[in-house]
């Protein structure tokens, strides 16, 4: 059971060729096998939500999962949103908006809104308040999180 | 355009937008090994002996180190030190005693984080119980023939006997907050490297105080000074908890220098939530004396701070201030503090985001409220005619915080006071509430004046350096935790200097950097470290004009320098040069735009402010939902408006958690029963309303030269006040709420017993 498997996880659309014990978590695998470090853990017990990363499409918690459940997925990080060195229109807002202080939770909240607006592009208001509340942030008060998400979802509509 | 006054987006922001950010845990060196940190499982007891047999032959451990191992010198007060504590401190490792649940016994060093945790499962503690000490009002033994009690903090003025004796009236109550403490979202950690080339330590995942814990350790590890060199990196909130020394940033260096092998320990979720410092915690009884009209003559404390198992780097920080501050923006003509600290088998507590003013405003503002239901009066106005006047101020309190003399500097509290009743169309709302209740809603408000403290001194180092590209580098020893240090700083650099922002570099927390510095406590950055960077600018500014002007042959008096161009007044058609064309010309003279100022100062200023809340109540559950919550505050001068109103609602949300939701309670046997986020409730973004926030400039600080005060704690001060009136407002039973935080158990239990 804990004899180290080699697996390989599609992260961001590369492949990463891993060793790992069956016990080890995705998020732990994701930052020291893969080097994403952008993933951050802040509770290890799903309620904190720093660790929020896309799972086929969907919002997970990373440090709920181990990596040997994850081959074949299609695994995204906050690595993946901005390309060539242009941000992605939820980091935009962000950071025009003060939607972050010490910046630890940041990366666990943009990937929460990126998957929830993908999956309902017309979030907004209470939904969006009551779906942004799965995840902890200890500095902002969370005002300027929806206010930059609200911003973000007006720009990203089609 | 200038930049101090503009919201000028952060400079910090884009490595952590794109996950590029370095948190400690985030840092790994070649050969790097894991520390566990094995903890008591007993509040109390005696430690017999700790068998690390089983464990140094498992998988990938390389060490297991205890007290016998490591015989290190306790923890040293960084803070408020008064006598005799010195026998309370905490040893980085238990030797022969254990005092709470989570206490480091031992560590184990391993090849990887999950085999460092598999070998500690089997490190064992044969420890004899002893009965816990859990009730601060009786204190036990610390240690055979020390008590638990082990500081009483004296502060007054006037005559509290005499007043009470004269007082019209007199009321006496008892009035708690619970244990709740800053809980940031990134747990501790501390990295050690060992240089042994060099015989030096290098540790990463400093934060707050990095200078201070440098020299703090370099003396734990009998090193000299310029030995031990601390390293901060982007650091995932403080609020007071983060970056004190604790015995694992100890024994991260420790184990460092004895293996040869850099070694890395984070912090898990349920070790930060009892081995980190927890906060609060006190037990007020509080007489006040007061006339007919509201006017309190007397108020007369004692309290009681459970500071838990040991007494940390902060010393008697909490209870200095909690006296110091208790009575804020009122006159009060005779007071009394007497604050006993007391520990207890529980995790040791420090200092948590306006630490004795939570407290403090939460016990004085109930008073009010008493005062004023007592003789059937308004809240707000009997605050009004207890304010200190304007004509008053500067108002010295006649004793001292911190080490500093506790002088109001600025403020006009009851022009604050009216323009937060103006903006909440106080009468009008207060009768629509009326109304509501009327109609069986249960909904109420509460309001809550406070004073605030920051910029405490004594100094603040900065040296400004320019490169022959005109990059401008900002060298401090603060600290940067998530406020925005580096763009507020960078603010006031690029308006003395005349350059662009874009041009400045903010470099802080790097002991290799700057020899001294005091870190980012107390609100003091903006104040502090911003009066000596517009010094430092001021320097360099003056520097650059002499060349300027011996380049472009005008009169330095004549000299502009606006976002990094240079030009003569009065000759737009001129000859101009760049800001970096100076700086290398400076060079290449063999001069250099370079400058190092010190700003000092004996006095804190006091920022002011007024909190007002809206709260509704389920009367099925006892929930209580805030919905509506105005902060107004005056900071004097304000570099960043949007950084500034970033501060007060995050502090309100903060504040919210102590109010409502967060605690940590303890089982009969000293078991702490908040491990987790499942029972330790921070607020989300459905318990937190959206802020009203007005920020005022009414009261500029006369005592640093850019007038600004902080915002650091201005927005958690009077969260618990404003709350706990607004409930009793809404249940119509002002004497009802005399605790925090408020639960819906408790709210049942009031509803019940009316």
């Amino acid at each position: 059971m804990t004899a180290p498997r080699n697996i390989t996880l599609l992260v961001n659309g590369r492949e990463y060729s891993v060793r790992v014990e069956p016990r080890k978590t995705l998020a732990d695998t994701i930052r020291e096998d893969c080097g994403l470090t952008g993933t951050h853990l802040g509770c290890e017990h799903g309620v904190c939500g720093a660790c929020t990363i896309l799972v086929d499409g969907a919002p997970v918690r990373s440090c709920l999962l181990f990596a040997v459940q994850c081959e074949g997925m299609e695994i995204e990080t906050v690595e993946r949103l901005a390309s060539d060195g242009v941000l992605h229109p939820l980091q935009e807002a962000f950071w025009e908006h003060h939607g972050l202080q010490c910046g630890f939770c940041t990366p666990g909240f943009l990937m929460l809104a990126k998957g929830a607006l993908e999956e309902d592009p017309a979030l907004t208001g209470e939904k969006l308040r009551e779906v942004l509340s799965s995840n902890l942030c200890r500095c902002t008060g969370y005002q300027n999180i929806l206010t930059a998400v609200e911003a973000a979802a007006a720009r990203m509509r089609p | 355009m200038k930049y101090v006054g503009q919201s000028v987006r952060r400079l910090e922001d884009p490595p952590l937008l794109t996950g590029t950010a370095q948190f400690v845990a985030d840092l790994s060196f070649p050969n790097m090994l894991a520390m566990r940190v094995v903890r008591s499982p007993v509040a109390n007891g005696r430690l017999i002996e700790v068998d690390t047999a089983e464990a140094d032959k498992a998988a990938g451990v390389i060490a297991v180190l205890t007290a016998s191992d490591v015989d290190l010198p306790p923890i040293d007060f960084r803070m408020t030190k008064v006598g005799g504590l010195d026998a309370y401190r905490q040893p980085v490792l238990a030797k022969g005693r254990v005092r709470y649940v989570g206490e480091p016994v031992a560590v184990v060093i391993a090849e990887d984080p999950y085999l460092a945790e598999d070998a500690a499962e089997l490190v064992w503690a044969e420890i004899e119980d002893l009965v816990p000490h859990l009730d601060p009002l009786n204190p036990g033994d610390f240690d055979d023939g020390l008590t638990s009690a082990v500081a009483l903090i004296e502060k007054g003025y006037g005559d509290v006997e005499d007043g009470l004796a004269a007082s019209r009236h007199v009321l006496e109550v008892e009035l708690r907050v619970g244990r709740h403490t800053g809980v940031p979202m990134e747990t501790r950690g501390a990295i050690g490297v060992w240089d042994a080339a060099n015989d030096a330590i290098h540790m990463y995942g400093a934060a707050k105080v990095p200078h201070y814990n440098r020299s703090a350790i370099a003396t734990m590890l009998g090193l000299d000074q310029d030995k031990v060199q601390l390293h901060e990196n982007h650091v995932g909130g403080g609020f007071g908890v983060r970056g004190e020394l604790y015995p694992e940033d100890v024994l991260v260096c420790e184990a460092a220098r004895r293996l040869g092998r850099p070694i890395r320990w984070i912090e898990d979720r349920r070790e930060h939530l009892i081995a980190t410092n927890h906060s609060r915690d006190q037990l007020h009884r509080v007489k006040v004396g007061f006339d007919d009209t509201g006017f309190i003559d007397v108020i007369d404390d004692e309290f009681w701070q459970d500071q838990g198992a040991y007494v940390r780097t902060h010393g008697a920080t909490v209870a200095d201030l909690t006296g110091a501050m208790l009575p804020g923006p009122y006159l009060v003509p005779a007071y009394r503090s007497r604050g006993h600290i007391v520990l207890t088998n529980k995790t040791p507590a420090g200092t948590y985001r306006a630490p004795g003013r939570y407290e403090g405003t939460f016990v004085r503002e109930r008073i009010l409220d008493l005062v004023a239901a007592e003789l059937g009066l308004d809240p707000v106005e009997t605050r009004r005619i207890n304010l200190i006047p304007p004509d008053r101020i500067p108002f010295d309190r006649q004793f001292s915080a911190l080490g500093t003399g506790v002088t109001y500097d600025s403020g006009d509290y009851e022009r604050l006071l009216d323009r937060v009743l103006e903006r909440l169309d106080y009468a009008g709302l207060r009768a629509d509430l009326e109304a509501r209740r009327a109609n069986g809603e249960k909904v109420g408000l509460g309001v809550a004046c406070f004073v605030e403290k920051s910029g405490l001194g004594p100094f603040d180092e900065v040296r400004v350096e320019v490169d022959s590209e005109g990059s401008v580098e900002v060298i401090t020893g603060a600290a940067s935790l998530g406020q925005g240090v580096e763009t507020s700083i960078a603010q006031i650099c690029a308006d003395e200097i005349g350059v662009d922002i874009d041009a400045i570099t903010v470099t802080h927390g790097q002991t290799d950097r700057i020899d001294r510095g005091m870190g980012a406590f107390a609100t003091r950055v903006t104040v502090m470290t911003g009066s000596a960077t517009s010094m430092a600018a001021a320097e360099v500014r003056e520097k650059a004009v002499e060349h300027a002007a011996r380049l472009l042959e005008a009169n330095p008096a004549d000299i502009r320098i606006e976002r990094g161009r240079i030009e003569v007044e009065g000759s737009p058609e001129g000859p101009s040069i760049t800001f970096g064309e100076v700086a290398a010309a400076a060079i290449e003279s063999g001069g250099e735009l370079t400058a190092t100022a010190e700003f000092n100062t004996n006095h804190m200023t006091y920022p002011y402010g007024v909190q007002a809340a809206v709260v509704e109540i389920d009367p099925d559950t006892g929930a209580c939902r805030v919905t509506d919550y105005l902060v107004g505050y005056d900071i004097g001068r304000s570099v960043n408006p949007m950084l500034v109103k970033g501060q007060l609602v995050g502090g309100v949300a903060q504040g919210i958690g102590g109010a409502l939701l967060e605690v940590f309670r303890y089982d009969e046997s000293g078991q702490p029963l908040a491990t987790s986020f499942m029972d330790y409730s921070l607020p989300t973004a459905s318990e937190t309303p959206d802020v009203a926030v007005m920020v005022t400039e009414d009261s500029p600080s006369p005592l640093n030269p850019i007038g600004v005060k902080g915002a650091g704690e201005g927005g958690i001060n009077a969260v618990g006040a404003a709350i706990a009136a607004a409930v009793g407002d809404a249940l119509g039973d002002h004497s009802a709420v005399t605790e925090l935080p408020i639960t819906p158990g408790t709210i049942q239990a009031i509803l019940h017993r009316a």
